[in-house]
């Protein structure tokens, strides 16, 4: 049955296995009732329309570059929150994480007031030629707005975890600071990384509030993927269907990637482990 | 060419001065929490002391006055730390590993390379190059962490009782490696074991409560110990109290013994300790009569195996031991909570100043 066949005590109790395959199912049961009303003589025509192509292409494009942003303001987000002192931290920490818990069509307007015509810094853009609502930049800048926790969390706590002994000893041995964060500590919690920027994609993947508030639903200039889905809703009950299963597919794809393995503290541990777990575990960081 | 260190940690109570010679190796020794690697971590630039100055090599590492002066960066410092883990980089072969310091100092790769191939050499690890960390065993990392330290060639090696995670087996290998690699090389090493101060160490540091309890020759220290600390690493019973004629006033006791070292009468009121070995104490239920003897009346608080024989330790704390057969013990009846009475000869008892 459910009992672990492998040895240990696993401690859960009978009951507890009910109420989670009860947990499973609510999650598994609509994505089943989805694929069956799916038209599947229709499917391939249905996902490879013209404007299907244009909203999945430009989804695909628009979260590649929200990641990389996420990258590149995340990445010392995170840095500073795990490794930093400083009056105001926790402060800014939540304000980090604030987009987790935001309605994303708030964070939507949020951005219009900041990059829009008459916003706080889109006036001035205004005037240096540059318009940012209602423009692919848009979309980019609301997805990055809503997927910047995801990074910012995974990295954080991989930089926890690790704990900074490795780089103490760098330092000792001569290596600067920005040789010690290129050497050892981004190599160190790359899985975490990694994991992040995955979890970015999938979340800029799947953004539909924020887009929409901030950046509208132009054809091949603003709408992705899910304004598709929800416009074709209205119209074609099938082609939003099939849609969203190749959106569920892309997710599933990218969750799987990201948790490949289970990982067990690997980078801080590795010292200790014997010769024949190393080789068992092949060398998962690089 | 100096190092010198003073630092005050107001937060901890700690306050240490300490200054090396070319050459000179220290070993510092004290009990859990003493303050041992405060001391190596201000040297390394891991932590901010509150005041206090340290040279090293006519580099300024750090001159503070309440939390503010003058900071020189780890990275700049040139004193390589050796933990009691190795902490290889997991990410990065043995070699690399090796070549890490060479590297961060702007070394050509090749030069780097060939560099950390000597050092491997030099600590009998050449094959293990191209291994990573996880293949190793802890002997093997420690050798490796060892050739790493040494490759970056540091105006002051730290060593934080880098043989105390390793096996029995392994332990003695580092230990006579390290006496190699150590002579004529400037060091500072913490360590639990007297036969790392005596083998590796030209001197020997006590720290208690973040001071410096006393220091010293190893051997000078090991025969006449005035630390409790150092008296229970050579072995020996250690009552401390203030000279007086021809003995030692602790409490309301006094225990009479030999100093040679002061004929005569003794500095009376100078701080002194009376020292003793274990084996030299016999054990009785009352009180034993006529001098010249020493007889304390303690409460037993432990009883452990020694030897073949058995060592009671009683007194607060168990500050005080006698070493009995185990014949003795069990007519004696000894167990934890009985008052008894440790009776030494006073030709055992050595006293000496403070």
């Amino acid at each position: 049955m459910a009992q672990a066949r492998s040895s240990g005590y696993g401690g859960v109790p009978r009951w507890i296995y009910v109420i989670a395959a009860a947990g499973g199912l609510f999650v598994l049961l609509p994505l089943a009732a989805m694929v069956a009303e799916v038209n599947w003589p229709q499917f391939i025509p249905l996902v490879t329309s013209e404007s299907s192509l244009t909203a999945l292409g430009l989804s695909l494009r628009t979260s590649a570059a929200s990641t990389a942003l996420c990258l590149v303001l995340g990445v010392p987000l995170a840095l500073v929150l795990a490794r930093g002192r400083f009056p105001g931290q926790g402060l800014l920490r939540s304000f980090v994480l604030l987009p987790l818990v935001l309605p994303p069509v708030v964070g939507g307007i949020a951005l219009l007031y900041t990059f829009g015509r008459q916003g706080l810094l889109g006036r001035t853009l205004e005037v240096a030629g540059v318009q940012i609502a209602f423009s692919t930049t848009a979309v980019v800048l609301a997805q990055t707005f809503v997927a910047l926790p995801f990074l910012v969390v995974s990295l954080e706590g991989a930089l926890r975890t690790a704990g900074n002994r490795y780089e103490a000893v760098a330092a000792t041995l001569g290596a600067r600071p920005t040789t010690v964060l290129r050497r050892v500590t981004i190599p160190l919690v790359l899985p975490g990384l990694a994991s992040g920027a995955v979890l970015s994609f999938a979340r800029s993947l799947g953004e539909f509030g924020a887009t929409l508030t901030f950046a509208g639903s132009l054809q091949g200039v603003t709408r992705t993927l899910p304004l598709e889905i929800y416009l074709q809703r209205e119209t074609d009950a099938d082609a939003a269907v099939a849609l969203s299963l190749v959106l569920v597919a892309v997710a599933a794809a990218v969750v799987a990637l990201a948790y490949r393995r289970p990982r067990s503290g690997d980078s801080t541990s590795a010292g200790r482990e014997s010769p024949t777990a190393a080789h068992a575990s092949g060398g998962g960081v690089t | 060419m100096t190092f010198s260190v003073q630092a005050a940690v107001a937060a901890r109570g700690f306050d240490v001065s300490l200054s090396l010679l070319p050459g000179e190796t220290v070993a510092i020794m004290g009990p859990n929490g003493a303050g041992k690697s405060t001391l190596l971590n201000i040297v390394a630039g891991l932590l901010h002391p509150d005041s206090g100055e340290g040279e090293l090599d006519g580099k300024t590492l750090f001159s503070l006055e309440s939390g503010r002066g003058q900071w020189t960066a780890p990275h700049r410092r040139g004193t390589a730390l050796l933990a009691q883990e190795p902490l290889l980089f997991p990410h990065l072969s043995v070699l690399e590993n090796v070549a890490f310091g060479p590297r961060s100092a702007g070394v050509p790769r090749r030069d780097a390379r060939k560099s950390a191939l000597r050092w491997l050499a030099e600590v009998e690890a050449t094959e293990l190059q191209s291994r990573r960390p996880a293949q190793l065993s802890g002997g093997q990392a420690q050798r490796v962490a060892v050739a790493r330290a040494l490759a970056t060639d540091p105006g002051l090696l730290l060593l934080d009782e880098p043989m105390a995670a390793l096996d029995i087996h392994a332990a003695p290998l580092l230990r006579r490696l390290l006496k190699r690699v150590l002579a004529g090389r400037r060091a500072i090493i913490i360590t639990h074991d007297v036969l790392d101060a005596l083998m590796l160490a030209d001197r020997v540091m006590i720290l208690e409560d973040g001071r410096i309890a006393e220091q010293g020759p190893t051997r000078e220290i090991l025969q006449s110990p005035r630390s409790r600390f150092a008296a229970g690493l050579a072995g020996l019973n250690l009552v401390s109290g203030t000279l007086a004629g021809h003995g030692l006033l602790a409490g309301d006791l006094e225990i009479y013994g030999q100093h040679d070292e002061l004929p005569g009468q003794l500095p009376a009121g100078q701080p002194g300790v009376a020292v003793f070995p274990p084996s030299a104490v016999s054990v009785f239920l009352t009180a034993a009569h006529g001098s010249p003897r020493n007889s304390f009346a303690v409460t037993v608080t432990d009883l452990e195996p020694y030897g073949d024989r058995i060592r009671v330790r009683a007194g607060d704390g168990g500050r005080l031991s006698a070493d009995v057969t185990p014949e003795a013990a069990a007519d004696l009846g000894l167990v934890p909570g009985l008052h008894v009475y440790f009776v030494v000869k006073a030709a055992a008892v050595t006293i000496y100043p403070a």
